[in-house]
């Protein structure tokens, strides 16, 4: 039933690779644009928060299938915009990172914002009423208690994000969900397997991040 | 105003905020300038390239109005089937029976670890192989099949978590009333927490209808996003416009459907004092207990 694995027609561990890469990138790049966002909707200067509110609600209500295919027919296509590479599974490999970036940015922004939610202001005015000046209340007090409680809400992303590269096949990069698709149209027979081997990928991409970070929040949550 | 973050700002913090506002003006400003220059540049800002969705109403007719109606279609089939389906697998999995729990626990984790391109793959493949349906509702069954899927199994940890989040009083009067367990769900446990569970469902029906476009960029579901084809090839090549409206027309949506919910709950919360706390919504991942930020 499974003898398609040995045909070695299909490079199954290069394609679920591809996705790792996928969701790793993106990753890095969603949390470093995330926290900036985070930082523009909890800053003091209303412009500021009023750009970060607006673009946030503005994604989030936007289908990611919608940002990745514009990211393709638009900047690649319209503007010629290629992210500097040449190859077209690069391109839409480059691209597909930058709209996964856009899309998951906002949602790492809510949960840091609701991480820093979590602390009670008295917690801040404590700090101030013992001296502490800003910079100090923020590092010493505010974002460690943030951050512990984001732990969860981050941890909830990132697996939406590895499920979320799969969209990435709708402009060409070559990860799992296209080798699914061709191995659906050339191995019918075999359809369950083909579904089971790239069910079984997906559940051992997710199922020790989530329980990994799941331990972690536990560990790391503050006790009130 | 005041914050956990910093206090109420004094002359010298109001005149930093003033110096902060003119350099993220300035970067705006920079950033719009080349943007529009970039469209600019392969005449993207045309007015003929943006006037046929004001000017020409068969763009809407023949175009954005089918697609969005089968997009709306693929969702609200969704949904009412996945919301039966998931208060079943949530009252399973919270059943006294282990034989229940487990096995339906196994499959509310199995499916909500799946992307859900990968179901609605695998359900249009099934259709061609397995039956008779033919192939101009394929996509749309596929669509359906992969979203009540994933979206029951979604629904089923709402409802778990909304029956979880009632005082254990209720239950506990209820069966000193001697009601048996079928009847303190029904009449007791799942009224109280639907108010609780509102703000959730509705989020799960914005991840629904994102994740209808998944079926027009890949398995050839006619719905609002397949449509920038026709309508760049027929209108001269405006990229840019017609993924601005199309996006646009998602937005609305979305927003209308979570501002009625927000008045559905306000109104459900006036009529009927729970004791319980809402649970967060789950589209989003600033919700605790579960992943549910699926989505395209």
């Amino acid at each position: 039933m499974f003898d398609f694995l040995d045909s070695g027609q299909y490079d199954l561990l290069g394609a679920f690779w591809v996705t790792a890469k996928l969701a790793l990138y993106s990753a890095i790049g969603s949390l470093i644009w995330g926290t900036a966002l985070a930082a523009m909707r909890v800053s003091p200067v209303p412009l500021m928060r009023g750009f970060g509110t607006t673009y946030v609600n503005l994604v989030r209500n936007t289908p990611l299938t919608v940002v990745i295919v514009a990211c393709s027919f638009g900047l690649d296509q319209t503007l010629n915009i290629t992210l500097g590479a040449d190859r077209s599974e690069d391109i839409g490999f480059r691209l597909a990172i930058l709209g996964l970036i856009a899309y998951t940015g906002t949602f790492v922004c809510e949960a840091l914002r609701s991480g820093i939610n979590t602390v009670p202001p008295g917690q801040a005015e404590a700090a101030r009423a013992l001296g502490l000046n800003f910079i100090q209340v923020l590092t010493l007090v505010v974002l460690p208690q943030a951050f512990r409680a984001a732990v969860t809400p981050l941890a909830n992303v990132l697996i939406a994000l590895t499920k979320n590269t799969t969209v990435a096949a709708a402009i060409g990069a070559a990860e799992a969900a296209v080798l699914m698709k061709e191995m659906i149209e050339n191995e019918a027979d075999a359809l369950f397997a083909v579904f089971a081997v790239f069910a079984f990928g997906f559940i051992v991409l997710t199922l020790p991040t989530g329980l990994f970070l799941g331990w972690a929040a536990k560990r790391l949550a503050v006790k009130r | 105003m005041s914050s956990v973050l910093y206090d109420t700002p004094g002359p010298r913090a109001r005149r930093r905020n003033v110096l902060f506002t003119i350099v993220f003006l300035a970067v705006l400003a920079l950033v719009a300038w080349w943007v529009l220059a970039a469209l600019n540049d392969k005449n993207q800002l045309a007015a003929d390239k943006w006037s046929p969705f004001v000017t020409d109403s068969r763009v809407w007719t023949t175009y954005l109005l089918p697609g969005l109606t089968e997009t709306l279609k693929a969702a609200a089939l969704s949904i009412l089937i996945a919301l039966p389906l998931g208060a079943l697998l949530g009252i399973g999995r919270l059943s006294d029976h282990r034989w229940v729990r487990v096995p339906v626990g196994a499959v509310v984790e199995f499916f909500r670890a799946i992307p859900v391109l990968l179901l609605m793959m695998f359900a249009a493949a099934l259709y061609r192989e397995f039956t008779t349906v033919s192939s101009d509702f394929r996509p749309l069954y596929a669509v359906v099949t992969g979203l009540v899927l994933y979206n029951a199994s979604v629904i089923a940890e709402v409802v778990k978590a909304g029956v979880l989040s009632l005082p254990r009083g209720q239950g506990d009067a209820a069966e000193a009333l001697g009601m048996r367990k079928g009847q303190t769900m029904t009449y007791i446990l799942l009224p109280q927490a639907v108010t609780v569970m509102l703000p959730a469902l509705v989020s799960q029906l914005v991840v629904i209808v994102k994740d209808t476009a998944l079926g027009g960029a890949l398995l050839g579901y006619a719905e609002l996003l397949s449509q920038n084809r026709q309508i760049t090839a027929n209108y001269g090549a405006n990229t840019i416009a017609t993924f601005t409206v199309i996006a646009l027309i998602y937005i609305i949506i979305n927003a209308i459907v979570t501002h009625l919910a927000g008045r559905l709950e306000r109104r459900l919360r006036r009529g009927r004092k729970s004791a319980a706390v809402a649970i967060p919504a789950q589209g989003g991942p600033t919700d605790v207990k579960s992943d549910a930020v699926s989505g395209a």
